[in-house]
């Protein structure tokens, strides 16, 4: 099996399917450390990237593992780790250095039920907010959050083309459900692949930090081919060099969030049904989109004016799909979460008091159920 | 004017220039020691890249004009490892702090000696943490002064060459700061390793580490680490009494073994046939 893109229809479970999106996106290197349920992706790249040519290291623990990948990516590799989320405490420390030194990776969460140990092998979307804010201060990542097998394996594609067009720490945001469910996957004979972007100037006329015109984001040459990279986790200025000046933390600090917050409307990837006369808006990301799907299609078949936004891009997050929503002046929006509520502040937020939002908290082990979503649509119609 | 010999490699344009280093410090003088390796072996600048960490060691890769990579603190390893691999033609140079090294990277540490990872790993080891202004570290000698033991060091320390060819390292060596010639020599020995060299040069602090054990300042703690220096051989006939406080230096192993990278790679190409 030494072909890097799997075409064909497969049944694969959702960790299998993202390794063959990493293998598919081009992935030269993965260091990751076993953690249910992340583990069988470890497994499957430990074998397939040496078919492919590619390196797979077992780290010692989830910081080894990032600090690897990092590295490597520096050194000009395409790489990728997967853990759950008691790994991405772990790892926080390297996302920040990532963050500020703008090395593309791609992290898989599989969450599971915390906090703490919590339960191994249930599920949870509990690591919403330790994606995006448990590094150190301020900067920006991307996060996208598959419903199935078959988006493991298209959103791990999109990760890493994400993660080399912005230079951000890309996160898959999976959970148990979606990582260890098996379905259909199917795999084209070609997927779009974005390689990093180099510099087009000789070494001696290259700053290293300059961004070009068009886009908040610099070229990233790799270590040896004598751009004399400097990378380093102090604030630097556009050359590189360390500084502790307000104006330098300023300008540095402002291009690595707005290079993907102010990207939001490219970013944004959403699936939504029977919004326009919906008087009853269910919103959804990752597992839990799959028996809200169910709930709203029963309700539409019983005549109930439901439809549904589900959201695939959490960060940066897509406040304007929100406000077109509400724009339409729904009675409700129902949000059902594998937590006790938090991507909901930010649909409270970008809706602004204008709608009434209902939560449907739950703290993983248990998927809600379309019966219990169904009943709540009834409710608030 | 003559240029200086330095400068082909020295990052000029940084804002701590000359350097930001305490006068009478060791580390400029493993900078230069670095250096002097690289030359003699006459590397190309433009596939060596240095590694450092978080601290006063860790702040030397800043200064190097090739590739630099200037991670965490204590996880400077992890990060040399995975450059090292996805660019098997890079020499890649570590410099890192004894605290970092041993206390909150020791893990790194161990692991990357174990899988013998194609790198040269220096640890300055100047026997306390410097840069947050002398605190012990797991290399403090026991009933040492610092701003953390200042009734006296309670703990005892790590022999981080012990340690280290335990692991695996292919070449372990410690020397003092004020060898140097013998470090010399073995940053050239470590670079031409295949596999994970190790080399300890301890270090003064004048600013922190001499001051609070009443050691005096640069020169003189350089004297001071000659005088307490024991080359192996003269250890192995003294008694632990005589060797109390005394630095053992010299090379502790030498050895040929499959190197990681080199190992990935022979299954990769296994598997591809």
């Amino acid at each position: 099996m030494n072909r890097r893109i799997l075409s064909g229809t497969h049944l694969f479970q959702g960790d299998e399917a993202c390794a063959e999106g990493a293998l598919a996106a081009g992935c030269n290197l993965f260091a990751g450390y076993p953690i249910t349920p992340a583990t069988e992706i470890s497994e499957r790249l430990s074998w397939r990237l040496f078919d492919v040519g590619g390196i797979f290291v077992q780290g010692a623990d989830e910081l080894d593992s990032l600090t690897i990948v990092i590295g490597a990516t520096c050194a000009g590799a395409k790489t990728m780790t997967a853990t759950s989320g008691n790994g991405i405490c772990l790892m926080q420390e390297c996302i920040g250095f990532a963050a500020i030194t703008e090395t593309p990776c791609v992290i898989v969460d599989v969450q599971r039920a915390g906090p703490g140990t919590g339960i191994a092998t249930k599920t949870m979307q509990g690591d919403v907010y330790q994606v995006r804010y448990g590094s150190n201060a301020d900067y920006a990542i991307i996060a996208l959050a598959p419903e199935s097998p078959q988006e493991m394996f298209d959103l791990t594609v999109e990760a890493f083309n994400l993660s080399e067009i912005y230079r951000v720490p890309t996160f898959i945001l999976s959970d148990e459900v979606v990582g260890h469910m098996r379905e259909k996957v199917v795999i084209p004979e070609k997927v779009k692949i974005v390689e990093r972007k180099r510099p087009k100037v000789p070494p001696q006329d290259f700053i290293p930090y300059k961004a070009e015109s068009d886009t908040d984001v610099p070229p990233m040459p790799a270590f040896g081919e004598g751009y004399r990279m400097p990378v380093s986790g102090l604030t630097h200025t556009e050359a590189g060099t360390p500084s502790a000046d307000y104006a330098v933390q300023n300008a540095m600090v402002t291009r690595l969030w707005n290079k993907v917050e102010k990207k939001v409307e490219q970013l944004t990837k959403v699936e939504s049904a029977y919004l326009e006369d919906a008087k009853v808006v269910v919103l959804a990301y990752g597992s839990v989109a799959r028996p809200v799907k169910s709930a709203v299609l029963q309700a539409r078949k019983d005549g109930l004016k439901v439809g549904y936004l589900r959201l695939i891009t959490l960060w940066p997050f897509p406040d304007r799909v929100i406000k077109d929503v509400v724009m339409k002046q729904p009675k409700a929006l129902i949000f059902p979460e594998m937590n006790m509520g938090k991507m909901i502040r930010e649909v409270e937020r970008a809706a602004g008091g204008k709608t009434e939002i209902i939560p449907f908290s739950k703290p993983g082990v248990e998927l809600h159920k379309p019966g219990e979503i169904y009943s709540l649509i009834r409710r608030a119609i | 004017m003559e240029k200086h010999p330095v400068r082909e490699y020295f990052r000029a344009d940084r804002a701590e220039v000359p350097h930001l280093w305490c006068s009478g410090c060791g580390i400029p003088q493993v900078w230069h020691y670095t250096l002097k390796a690289i030359e003699e072996l006459k590397l190309d600048i433009d596939k060596v890249l240095w590694v450092g960490g978080s601290g006063c060691t860790g702040r030397m890769c800043t200064y190097w004009k090739g590739d630099y990579l200037h991670t965490l603190h204590g996880r400077p390893l992890g990060f040399a490892t995975g450059a090292k691999l996805a660019n098997p033609e890079l020499t890649v140079i570590c410099h890192m702090g004894d605290g970092e090294t041993s206390a909150i990277g020791g893990n790194h540490l161990i692991q990357t000696a174990r899988r013998n990872v194609d790198l040269v790993a220096i640890v300055i080891n100047n026997l306390n943490y410097g840069m947050t202004g002398g605190q012990f570290s797991p290399t403090t000698p026991h009933g040492a002064f610092t701003m953390t033991s200042q009734l006296g060091n309670i703990e005892y320390p790590f022999d981080l060459c012990k340690l280290v060819a335990t692991c695996g390292a292919t070449y372990v060596a410690r020397w003092t700061t004020f060898h140097a010639r013998p470090v010399i020599r073995s940053i050239k020995k470590g670079i031409q390793k295949k596999g994970f060299a190790f080399i300890e040069i301890i270090s003064q602090c004048p600013t922190q580490y001499g001051r609070r054990n009443k050691i005096g300042d640069g020169v003189q703690m350089m004297k001071w680490l000659k005088e307490n220096s024991v080359p192996k051989k003269s250890a192995e006939k003294l008694s632990e009494a005589e060797l109390k406080d005394k630095f053992i230096i010299g090379e502790f192993v030498d050895i040929e073994k499959a190197e990681y990278g080199a190992s990935l790679r022979d299954i990769i190409k296994k598997r591809r046939g």
